[in-house]
Parts: structure tokens; sequence; C-alpha cells
């Protein structure tokens, strides 16, 4: 089976953000750059398939700047077959969900992995997005999935609150992986010696003949305020005084 | 960061792969590892699964077959790891026991040995140093004996890292007595062989590895297990030492840069008499002048790596590198536990910690002096 896989590049977690002064973005200078965390899982779970279901190919995309490059070079070095890079600007998530939806067209994957949302913009829209265009069935926040035998349909484990939903779906169709779905593995030496050979396609965006005229522009961005000083009370009721009377929470 | 050396997307990759075993396996465990006094086999095979225990050895043996450039991106990864022992566990496997075996061994002793090494399934130790032959290695005294097909072998050897943890020895013995430098051969010595027994010795850093003194009473091993030819053991090991060296300096100057940069982190958030420990002159001048010296160091390690890659001889490079790496890290970390005071005295301090365990690198793996003398012989002297 095929399977396409997003990578979005994105700013590690680790690394502490500044807004720039003017407010139209961050400040990427000295930013270390990683695969969005929910697409590496993505990308663990299409190897794990892959796995186990002979003749299996793992397709990742990622759509942005040429230096996104590096973050499927890992993808390759952890197992992926090959890879697409779509030279583009910063798309809007619909921008980004009609990109996938041409993809998709062309390579007719049996399923789509993607991580439930990226990191950076947390917008966690593209996968609905996605499967809106393609009329494609969706099992978002993705904790377990489970391939039929004959890999025609997907159950896929979902946690929302208070438990566990369970979906059914036939394939092909659009998952997006939360956290727990599992824990990726590192590229050995020898996987990101195997993957200098393996393809990497570059497409410009305007090769595709897809709409992307931004819908969402961003007007502004500021950090969030900084947390204030604590403060020590003297007593049980100066504080039940302080939060009814101030905070205002009882 | 030494472009030159670490040029291509893969070096990238595997700095990475490296960094985040590190994260994940070995940090987070670092005063554990010291407590038991060793740090857990099972790692090997981790590390063999990620192949990372044969990087410049031939890929028929299961190695990578890279240069240089790649164990300088793992030792400087691994020696973040916070514990001084395991690198040193780990670097004893892959560069110090390990490359006569990979240069010099047969076939059939490379299939049996190096393979599972390779692979992580086996640990391996080198055994040189004896209670009265360390920088005088010719003075050693353990002694092969030939019977037939097998040595019978019998002495003792002294300091040996993963005393406890090998599953073969690459042993130093005296062949013939009577042929001085020709006299030695390197033999493997597996560790389930009776007659083989060690103490572990209690020493005062690096304590997350096994140091032991190892005997011999009668140990019988095939003569098939000497790699190379009878008689080319000292020169051999010679040759092995410097790979042993260089690795030390790379991790050694690794290790102190991390130390530089805790210790920065430490003095901007310590105030004292008002206002953080960073914004006194004094302090930044300490800070400029390690960073220099560890910056030294690491450029001369460096140009030992790229003589490698050139396929020079680097011997003197890497015995003025070892020299230098060795007082540099002594250096940073006395002004690194002086700027954390109090704290930096206590066990749990990572500079407390490179206190006692940089004080190895003017010792092991040959003294201060002796690389100084080999300077000197190579000058003419
Ligand atoms: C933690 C640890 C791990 C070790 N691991 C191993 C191992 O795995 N395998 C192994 O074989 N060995 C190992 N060693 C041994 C190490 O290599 C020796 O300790 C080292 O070579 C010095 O030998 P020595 O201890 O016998 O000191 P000695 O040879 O007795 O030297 C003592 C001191 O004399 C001085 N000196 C020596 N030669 C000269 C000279 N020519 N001119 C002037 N001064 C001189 C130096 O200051 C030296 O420190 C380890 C040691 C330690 C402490």
């Amino acid at each position: 089976m095929k399977i396409l896989v997003t990578v979005k590049r994105v700013p590690d977690p680790e690394t502490s953000i500044k807004v720039k002064p003017d407010g139209t973005g961050i400040v990427t200078d000295n930013i270390k750059w990683v695969v969005n965390p929910f697409d590496e899982i993505g990308v663990e779970e299409a190897l794990r398939i892959k796995e186990k279901v002979a003749g299996s190919e793992v397709v990742l995309v990622s759509i942005g700047d040429k230096v996104a490059q590096e973050q499927l070079r890992t993808g390759l070095a952890m197992g992926a077959d090959r890879a697409i890079l779509v030279l583009a600007d910063d798309l809007d998530p619909l921008g980004v969900a009609r990109v996938l939806a041409k993809l998709v067209d062309d390579e007719k994957p049996d399923l789509i992995i993607m991580g439930k949302q990226a990191i950076d913009d947390d917008s966690n829209a593209v996968g609905q997005m996605l499967a809106e265009l393609l009329g494609w069935p969706q099992g978002t926040f993705a904790s377990q999935i489970e391939l039929s035998d004959d890999q025609k349909s997907a159950s896929v484990t979902r946690e929302v609150d208070g438990g566990l939903e369970t979906l059914s779906f036939p394939l092909p169709g659009v998952i997006t992986a939360d956290l727990r779905l599992n824990e990726p593995r590192y590229a050995s030496l020898p996987g990101i010696m195997k993957a200098r050979k393996k393809e990497l396609k570059e497409i410009p965006v305007a090769d595709l003949g897809v709409d992307v005229t931004p819908r969402v522009t961003i007007t502004k961005m500021e950090p969030p305020p900084s947390r204030e000083a604590g403060k020590i009370v003297a007593s049980v009721e100066e504080l039940v005084n302080l939060l009814h009377t101030e905070a205002k929470v009882i | 960061m030494a472009a030159d050396l670490f040029s291509t997307p893969e070096h990238q990759l595997f700095r990475d792969t490296v960094r985040k075993f590190v994260e994940e396996e070995l940090a987070p465990r670092a005063r554990e590892f010291d407590e038991q006094g060793h740090f857990d086999k099972s790692l090997y095979k981790k590390m063999g699964a990620l192949g990372m225990l044969g990087l410049k050895y031939d890929p028929r043996w299961g190695g990578a077959g890279l240069d240089w450039s790649y164990t300088a991106i793992m030792f400087e990864e691994i020696a973040r790891g916070d514990n001084a022992g395991v690198t040193m566990g780990i670097s004893v496997h892959t560069d110090m026991a390990t490359p006569s075996l990979h240069a010099f061994g047969s076939d059939e002793l490379r299939t049996r040995f190096l393979i599972p090494a390779i692979e992580g399934a086996t640990v391996s130790a080198i055994a040189v140093t004896e209670p009265d032959a360390g920088s005088d290695v010719a003075a050693a005294k353990t002694r092969a004996v030939r019977d037939g097909d097998t040595w019978v072998i019998n002495g003792s050897k002294m300091y040996i890292t993963n005393a406890a943890t090998a599953d073969w020895l690459c042993l130093l013995a005296v062949t013939d007595p009577e042929a001085g430098y020709g006299g030695f051969s390197q033999i493997i010595v597996p560790t389930d062989t009776p007659g083989f027994s060690y103490q572990l010795l209690d020493k005062i850093g690096n304590r997350g590895s096994d140091t032991g003194l190892l005997f011999f009473e009668d140990v019988r091993v095939p003569v098939a297990n000497t790699i190379g030819d009878i008689g080319r053991g000292f020169q051999q090991q010679m040759m092995q030492f410097q790979d042993e060296r260089l690795v030390a300096c790379l991790s050694a100057n690794a290790g102190a840069e991390r130390l530089w940069e805790v210790t920065k982190k430490y003095c901007e958030e310590r105030v004292v008499f008002g206002k953080p420990l960073s914004k006194m002159q004094v302090t930044q001048f300490k800070f400029v002048e390690m960073l220099t010296q560890i910056t030294a160091a690491r450029e001369l390690a460096y140009e030992c790596v790229r003589r490698r890659l050139r396929g020079e001889d680097a011997t003197m490079d890497i015995s003025m590198a070892k020299l230098f790496t060795g007082r540099m890290t002594r250096y940073v970390a006395d002004e690194c536990i002086q700027l954390h005071g109090g704290f930096g005295y206590m066990r749990e301090s990572a500079a407390g910690r490179a206190f006692v365990d940089t004080r190895l690198i003017s010792i092991g793996g040959g003294a201060d002096e002796v690389m100084i003398q080999y300077v000197a012989r190579m000058l003419g002297f």
C-alpha cells in the first residue's frame, strides 16, 4: 500500500521563541529546526505499517522553503522511500490542503497520515480540510491505528473527553496522529547513509496550478504576557479575601 | 564549528541521532550509572542497532566504513551525556580495544569477535597496564607461554576499564621475553575462560565505569586468538594508542565545553552582592579565557582529525593534543568549581564531578610526561 505522510519544518520545541519587534512574525536567527513532532509520529506509524504490509511505499511531502529538505532527509533516514518538496512561501491551511489534494491526484495513495497539528501555528486544520477536499473519510487525533487484513479499511482510536472513541472507515482516508500513537525511532546510521540515494523531488508550487491565495493573514503577533511574581499571604482569611476581590475566582 | 569537517547533511543527521540517544538513554540516568559503578550493557545493543559502534570499520564486519569526522561527532555528543565514565567505557570498546583487531586480525577472529562487538552484542576491554608497568609499557610482565596450539597466560593487568562488563579482552602479553620490543603479542582473551578473574577498584571519579584489576592464572586460549603476527603486539598497541588518545581529546573537549555552558547558565542565575555573578567583570574574564582554551584544544584535535582524513601520520599532533586537552580540562573544571562555590563541591554538581573526572585525562592513555617525551623524541632531542 502507498502511504503519504506530511513533514513540516518547525522550530525545535526546546527553542525559546522571540517575536519580532514589529509583530510580523518570529525571529528566526539561531533557531534549530526540526520535523514537526506530530509528523514524526506520522512517519513512524507509516513505517510500522510498511514493516507489516509487504510491498508498501512511504512517500513524504513537505511544503515550504528549500531548506525543508533537511526535514525530509530526516524522514528518509528513518526509513521512508522517497520525498516530495513543494517549494512555496508560507501558505495558510487551506492552501496547504489544496496543494496536498493535488499531489494526492497524482500519487494516488491508499492512506494519508499527518500530524494532528504543526507545533508552530497550532492550526489543527489541514487534515480535516484535506479529507473534505478529497471527499475521503477522516480519523483525527489517532492514538491507535489498525488496518484490516486486506488493508481496505482502517479503525482509528481517538482520545476524546472522558474516554476512547473508535472509528472504522474504508480506505483511502486521512488519519492525523496524536501524541500517544507511538514513539518515533531515531534514524540509524545505516538509514542515514541509505537516505543519500533516495529520491527527493522538488516541485515549484506554481507548477501545480493550484489556487493558494491566502484566506488568512496574520495581522500581528505578540508574546504572551510575562507572568507576574506571586504574592505570599499571611492567613487563610486574606487568601480567601484576595481570591474574591482581586482574582475574582470565588 | 569546523564546517569543513562536518559538511554533509549526513553529518547533521548523525549528530541529531546521537544527541537524541544521549538525551533519552544516557543523560537522564547519569547519576544512576555513578551509583551503580557501571552502565547497562543493554545500551551497547541499542548503540549497535543505531550503527554507532563500528563507524570507521569495514562494512564487511558490520561497520559503516566512515571517516574520523563521524567518530568526532559521536564522542562530542556522548560527552554531553554528563557522565565521563560512560564516555570512557564506550570509547574503550569502539576505539581502544578493537582497532588492532580490525586492522590486523584474521578473518576468522574478525568474524568471531569484531562482528558481535560492532553489533553491541559483546563488549571489549583493553588490557595493557600492569601493577608495575604503566607509562613504561615495555616493562609489562604478563606472560603467554606456547603449549602446542594454545597460549597459557599468567600475570595481572591493572586499572582496566570495562573490567566487569567486558566479554573479551585485547590483551598485551609477553610471548618472547628475550626479544625486547619484538617479544609482545596482542591476544584475544574471552572473559569466561577458566583462570580469569577480576577485582573492581574504587576510583575518585569516572564512577560510571567499572575499572578493575585482572588476574590470569593458567588461562588457556588458542594461539589463533593472536591479533596479527606473533611478536608485533607492542607496535600494534602503539598504533592503537593513537586512536585512543584522539578519541579521549575529542570527548574531553566537548565535555569541557558542556561544563562551560552549564556554569555560564549558573552564573547568570546566581545572584551575589545584588547582581548576577555573570555581571561581574572578573567572571566575564574567566569565561572568555576558558572558552579560548577550549577552542584552542578543539581546533588542535580537529587538526588531528584532518590529518587522519588525509591519511597522514598524526602521532605528533595527537601527542600535543592529548597534553593540551588534559591541562585545559583540569583548568576549566577548577575554574568552574570555583564559580559554583559550595554547590560546586557537591557530588551532584557537574563542576564537582568534572573536577575529579577530568583529572584522568593527564594520566590515562599515557601521562602528560609521556606525551612530552614522545614529542621531544620526534623533534630529535
Ligand atoms: C580510570 C583509569 C582507567 C584506565 N583504563 C585503562 C585501560 O582500560 N587499559 C589499560 O591498559 N590501562 C588503563 N589505565 C591505566 C593508565 O593507562 C595508566 O595509569 C597510565 O598509563 C599511567 O601508568 P601508571 O599508572 O603505571 O603510572 P606510572 O607509570 O607509575 O607513572 C606515574 C607518574 O610518573 C610520571 N612519569 C611517567 N613517565 C615519565 C617520564 N618518562 N618522565 C617523567 N615523568 C614520568 C607521570 O607523571 C606519571 O603520572 C587506566 C587508568 C585509570 C586511572
